[in-house]
């Protein structure tokens, strides 16, 4: 306290706090530009992306007929019908992807954070970094080879699903993983020192209090895994009929309803599968917006 | 209800690294009993084999025997869980449950232990939290988030969930560290209120607060830094204050001591 008192005092002479530092100055500015511009750089091409698709697309989203109706006998010359059966296909292909994928993924991150340890811990931990850097092609080659070539199955929804899972699955360890890691030990701790076991200590204590990131995470993960086009390419050709059957006949998707209207080249089809295109973004930015809602409204409060 | 502890020649260990060498000491059901000793001696290691939550601890392990009332903690057939619950343990800092409210947060040990019933709930949390000095506070805001509470008050509220499921021993480390004068006088008359229940041993860097609250006081100390730490004497705390056994005890205790 006392040499504080002192120091302001009696001035030190020529302190460095009174000499200008110009290079600093200008160093500062030059990083200053060269973030903007970079920002600037990364933006254009989104902002490029979302006024085409929704200059182009929004025609075809106006006519209410869009939501309620299907491609069904409409041929690519001909305008009209809607979206629906691909946006419903896609709806169910997701969900029964996040049934199966989401449980896997949240069990192996539960391993991973609260129980892994030595040889298998880190035998998981490397396989779920290969799956994630598994292209969504190869992803669907693996499963049409089992379910097509081996057990000599038809192509179906659920087939596409099988591989989605495999995409999803990586993106839901690492981000429940770290949602995990969030939980303060010292909650584990507090609950242990009730005499509640550990994996009560996990159901009740450590997933709810990370249960909004690790929903957020999913939510995520499933935006990313409904614009994957290669699966349903290989495994789900594309339909123009409403089938909401995951285990039989071709189910429609947006992606493939989009690469489906793009082999026409006339106005109908054109119009169409830009509409198709702005549905998708709406879909992924409506579940992006609801994830990023859920972790702001409920964080892991310290 | 309130039981002894005797602990013999134990040895405390994270991994390779020794960090407390040859306790032994006994503690008398209804009484305080506080730890003092230089940071890093081991006292809240050893506190936390008093009810197995050493082993938590990757790599956590014990050597010899801590006995409550002549029964083994460490013994084969023991389970840790049910040592914790009779065992419990309130941390430096308070650490409440934030997903959940002041009563959820009291009621959260009977709860996950298996108690259903309402009305034992709701009776066993308005008995914790004026066991803890806390009910006038909180009465009207049970269903208020536990976080929401200032610092003294979560301790409280982590002194209450503690006593909920209803202990003999109760273990606090440290537990004023991060409180202000007025909360500190708070939770020591609480702990002199305890007593007539529970055993209790407390750690704590503050030699008035040990003197204050304590019956008994144990000095720990290491001989130097990767050394383990080690039981250096324990003795009714009048005696400890003004006319320790240890040359140690005595510097450590006058302010002598690094
Ligand atoms: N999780 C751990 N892993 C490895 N070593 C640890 C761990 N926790 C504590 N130690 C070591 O054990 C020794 C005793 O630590 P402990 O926390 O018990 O000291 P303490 O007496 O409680 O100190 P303080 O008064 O600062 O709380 C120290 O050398 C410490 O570095
Ligand atoms: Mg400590």
């Amino acid at each position: 306290m006392s040499t504080l008192t002192q120091d302001t005092v009696s001035p030190a002479p020529a302190s460095p706090i009174d000499k200008p530092n110009t290079m600093r100055a200008v160093k500062d500015k030059l990083a200053t530009v060269a973030v903007y511009t970079a920002f600037l750089i990364a933006v254009i091409p989104l902002v490029w992306i979302l006024y085409t698709v929704i200059s182009k697309g929004a025609g075809a989203l106006l006519n209410p007929e869009w939501w309620t109706n299907s491609q069904r006998g409409i041929t690519a010359r001909t305008v009209g019908g809607g979206a629906y059966h691909a946006i419903i296909g896609t709806l169910i292909q997701a969900a029964i992807t996040a049934v199966i994928a989401v449980p896997i993924g949240v069990f192996t991150a539960i391993y991973l954070v609260e129980y892994g340890r030595g040889k298998l811990a880190r035998a998981v931990s490397f396989m779920v970094d290969i799956l994630t850097g598994v292209p969504s092609i190869v992803a669907a080659l693996f499963i049409y080879t089992l379910w097509v070539t081996t057990f000599g199955f038809e192509r179906v929804a659920f087939a596409v699903c099988l591989a989605l899972v495999l995409l999803m699955i990586p993106v839901v360890v690492r981000s429940t993983e770290e949602m995990l890691k969030l939980v303060p030990n010292e909650l584990r701790e507090a609950s242990y020192a009730l005499g509640v076991p550990k994996w009560k200590t996990i159901m009740k204590v450590v997933l709810p209090t990370a249960f909004s990131g690790i929903v957020t995470g999913v939510l995520l993960g499933l935006a990313r895994v409904m614009g994957e086009t290669a699966p349903l390419l290989i495994l789900g050709p594309p339909s123009k009929a409403i089938n909401m059957n995951p285990f039989e006949g071709f189910m429609a998707a947006l992606p493939t309803m989009i690469n489906g209207e793009r082999d026409q080249v006339v106005q109908a089809a054109y119009d169409r599968y830009w509409g198709a295109a702005l549905t998708l973004i709406i879909l992924v930015m409506a579940l992006n917006i609801a994830g990023r809602l859920i972790s702001r409204f409920n964080k892991v409060s310290r | 209800m309130a039981q002894r502890i005797d602990v013999k020649d134990l040895n405390v260990y994270y991994s390779a690294f020794k960090a407390v060498e040859g306790v032994s000491m006994s503690v008398d059901p209804r009484t305080v009993t506080a730890f003092i000793g230089p940071s890093g001696c081991g006292k809240s290691t050893f506190l936390r084999t008093l009810n197995r939550m050493h082993e938590v601890i990757p790599g956590g392990r014990v050597e010899g025997s801590v006995q409550l009332n002549g029964r083994d903690l460490y013994g084969k057939d023991v389970d840790p869980v049910a040592v914790r619950r009779t065992v419990g343990m309130v941390f430096q800092r308070p650490n409440p449950f934030p997903t959940m409210s002041i009563f959820d947060n009291v009621a959260a040990g009977m709860r996950l232990n298996g108690e259903k019933n309402k009305k034992v709930l709701q009776e066993r949390v308005e008995k914790s939290l004026r066991g803890a000095n806390l009910w006038n506070e909180v009465k009207d805001r049970l269903a208020k988030p536990g976080a929401g509470l200032s610092g003294g008050q979560q301790q409280r509220l982590c002194i209450a969930r503690a006593i909920a499921v209803q202990p003999q021993v109760l273990l606090m480390d440290e537990p004023c560290s991060a409180l202000d004068p007025i909360s500190t006088m708070a939770i020591e008359d609480l702990i002199n209120e305890l007593k007539t229940e529970f055993t209790i041993v407390i750690v704590t860097h503050n030699m008035q607060q040990a003197a204050r609250v304590s019956d008994r006081t144990a000095f720990f100390n290491l001989a130097a830094t990767g050394k383990p730490g080690k039981l250096i004497e324990i003795n009714d705390t009048d005696k400890i204050f003004s006319n320790p056994a240890e040359k140690a005890t005595e510097d450590y205790i006058s302010g002598r001591f690094g």
